[in-house]
């Protein structure tokens, strides 16, 4: 560890992870998150690291028979966030997410951003449109639908309605927003004006990202996580890791020997 | 030794012979298919053209605002057609609550296990009882038990549980259409499971829902049956209290304990009848139903193409 690190915001303590049915997915990682920084999570497909992303805001309690194990710890408070005892409503109140594929509502621009206000009780009309406004101009996005924010989302290209999700994610003010692959349903252009905007975000919020794109954990992210079949091979730098990993496996996914 | 050339030739021969082949089935296939359309089509056509040039003389506005009468050429439809519009509000007012909330339930809180699979077999199969079999538990739990005589309610109610599974069934797969990935976006700013059901789901679905109400509305307008079992009158001259008055409280409920007939009873009742003169009655009524059933499920599919347009998943 170096001692200019940044504080650590959540880490994951010997975390395990079942499927229902027993599959065991997760083997026992532990992983810092730090403070403002954006740490990425690559590896081979069905290496785990969406199901472990999906653990920081327990996605995995909408479906029956799923089982964690060990801890998600978020600091300062110290909360253990896959206790039983903590709501995952209360968990995704603080950590947000965005999707794979950009999954706006069927409803206004506005409303999909304010979605998350309104589920928190606001119902200010000036407080609300000050934070959507906010929320769009921190996706970059506002200066394209500023005068359109009562038009249906499904209006807008794939790569807006991205950013729509990220203002949605936003807009709540988040401790750590979860990214899934958030560039994988998108083209090349869209896909930098993403990694743009990530960059810009990490100056507010911690964020994790799950990438299958080498190039684009390289690009964007300070820290690097290297998983394979469900366990932690590799973390640190993401100039350390990309330039001398020091295990072999990560070497050989990085360079492309495999994967 | 043939060359390369000829060689691709010949085959490219037999694989126009073997398309030719095979896209006569094609062919076929298409001529069957139509014809297996036809049979039902054209049989319904013919049937509601029947009706209607047997029931044209009675196609005015005296057969809607007459009372029966015994002389066929007076009688009219007012008894009937009022009788049907009140049975089927309490059908729609009972059904349509308890078959969405039902079908939410099942869909979104419902834990899965033995239990609930037992439950949806059921609710499906619920769909395919012979309508004559509700009539009769209605006759014990309505009439008898529950002692709400041979009214507008019991009938009403009775209708409601006729379609109850189809308005479930139908409010299950329109909730079953959203993607999860809508869900999962709710669910990941930090909604309840109830802000999901009643900010996303009911509206995304409320296209589809609306869809199996209308068409189970449909399907208890045409009901006979279970009417008749649970003893609807087959000669009314009377309509039943009216529902708003002009003095305090204004709604009145009486009209629910009213005796009642509804269209096909009068249709029943009319073609049961030896003198032809009520028959033509019989087809004009047999018509008017067609075209109603007809509007509301032409309604159905209207409505549901102009919600689906703005919701493209």
């Amino acid at each position: 560890m170096q001692p200019t690190e940044t504080p650590i915001k959540a880490e994951a303590r010997n975390l395990s992870f079942y499927y229902n049915g027993g599959h065991k997915a997760l083997k026992g990682i532990n992983l810092p998150v730090h403070e403002k920084k954006i740490t990425a999570l690559i590896g081979p497909s069905g290496c785990g690291k969406s199901t472990f992303l999906r653990c920081f805001n327990r996605m995995h309690d909408l479906y029956p028979g799923n089982q964690y194990e060990g801890e998600i710890v978020m600091h300062p408070d110290n909360t253990n966030i896959l206790q039983k005892a903590v709501d995952p409503i209360e968990v995704r109140m603080r950590i947000s997410m965005v999707f794979q594929k950009p999954n706006p509502f069927p409803k206004s621009i506005y409303e999909n951003v304010a979605y998350g206000l309104r589920v928190r009780g606001e119902t200010n009309k000036r407080d609300m449109d000050d934070k959507v406004e906010e929320a769009l101009r921190g996706a970059a996005i506002w200066n394209e639908v500023k005068d359109r924010l009562h038009e249906v989302a499904f209006n807008l290209s794939g790569g807006q309605q991205q950013r729509l999700c990220i203002a949605r994610a936003l807009a709540t003010d988040p401790e750590i927003m979860l990214f899934d692959e958030p560039t994988s349903a998108l083209d090349p252009i869209a896909t930098a004006s993403i990694e743009e905007l990530m960059s810009e975000l990490k100056n507010k919020v911690t964020i994790l990202v799950v990438t299958h794109n080498m190039q684009q954990a390289a690009r964007v992210s300070d820290y690097t996580a290297y998983m394979y079949l469900g366990e932690l091979i590799e973390f640190g730098n993401t100039d350390t890791m990309f330039t001398k990993p020091s295990r072999r496996e990560t070497e050989d996914y990085i360079t492309g020997k495999f994967g | 030794m043939s060359t390369p050339e000829t060689s691709v030739l010949k085959n490219l021969d037999e694989v126009r012979a073997m398309i030719r082949r095979h896209k006569l089935n094609d062919y076929i296939f298409s001529i069957v298919g139509l014809l297996a359309l036809m049979v039902g089509l054209l049989t319904l056509l013919t049937l509601f053209v029947d009706l209607v040039m047997d029931g044209y003389p009675r196609f005015n506005y005296e057969f809607l605002t007459n009372f029966p009468s015994r002389r066929a050429g007076s009688a009219g439809l007012l008894t009937a057609w009022v009788g049907s519009l009140l049975v089927m509000t309490v059908t729609f007012v009972t059904a349509v609550p308890l078959g969405v909330a039902a079908g939410v339930y099942l869909e979104e809180y419902a834990p899965k296990n033995w239990f609930t699979d037992l439950i949806e077999i059921n609710v499906s199969n619920l769909a395919g009882v012979p309508s004559i079999i509700y009539g009769l538990l209605a006759l014990g739990l309505f009439v008898y038990i529950l002692d709400l005589g041979q009214s507008i309610l019991t009938a009403g109610l009775t209708l409601a549980l006729l379609i109850l599974p189809v308005v479930i069934v139908t409010t299950r797969e329109s909730i079953r259409a959203i993607p999860i990935s809508i869900r999962e976006g709710a669910y990941a700013v930090g909604a309840t499971k109830w802000q999901v059901v009643s900010d996303h789901i009911l509206h995304y679905s409320f296209g589809g829902i609306l869809t199996g109400i209308i068409i189970g509305m449909a399907r208890a307008l045409g009901e006979t049956a279970p009417v008749i079992t649970i003893g609807a009158l087959t000669f009314i001259a009377f309509l039943p209290p009216a529902p708003v008055m002009a003095e305090p409280p204004f709604l009145s409920f009486e009209w629910l304990e009213s005796g009642f007939t509804v269209l096909p009873i009068q249709m029943f009742n009319w073609l049961s009848r030896p003198d032809h003169a009520f028959h033509i009655n019989a087809a004009a009524t047999g018509a008017i139903i067609i075209m109603v059933t007809l509007l509301m499920n032409g309604t159905a599919i209207w409505l549901r193409y102009r919600i689906r347009k703005n919701i493209k998943w």
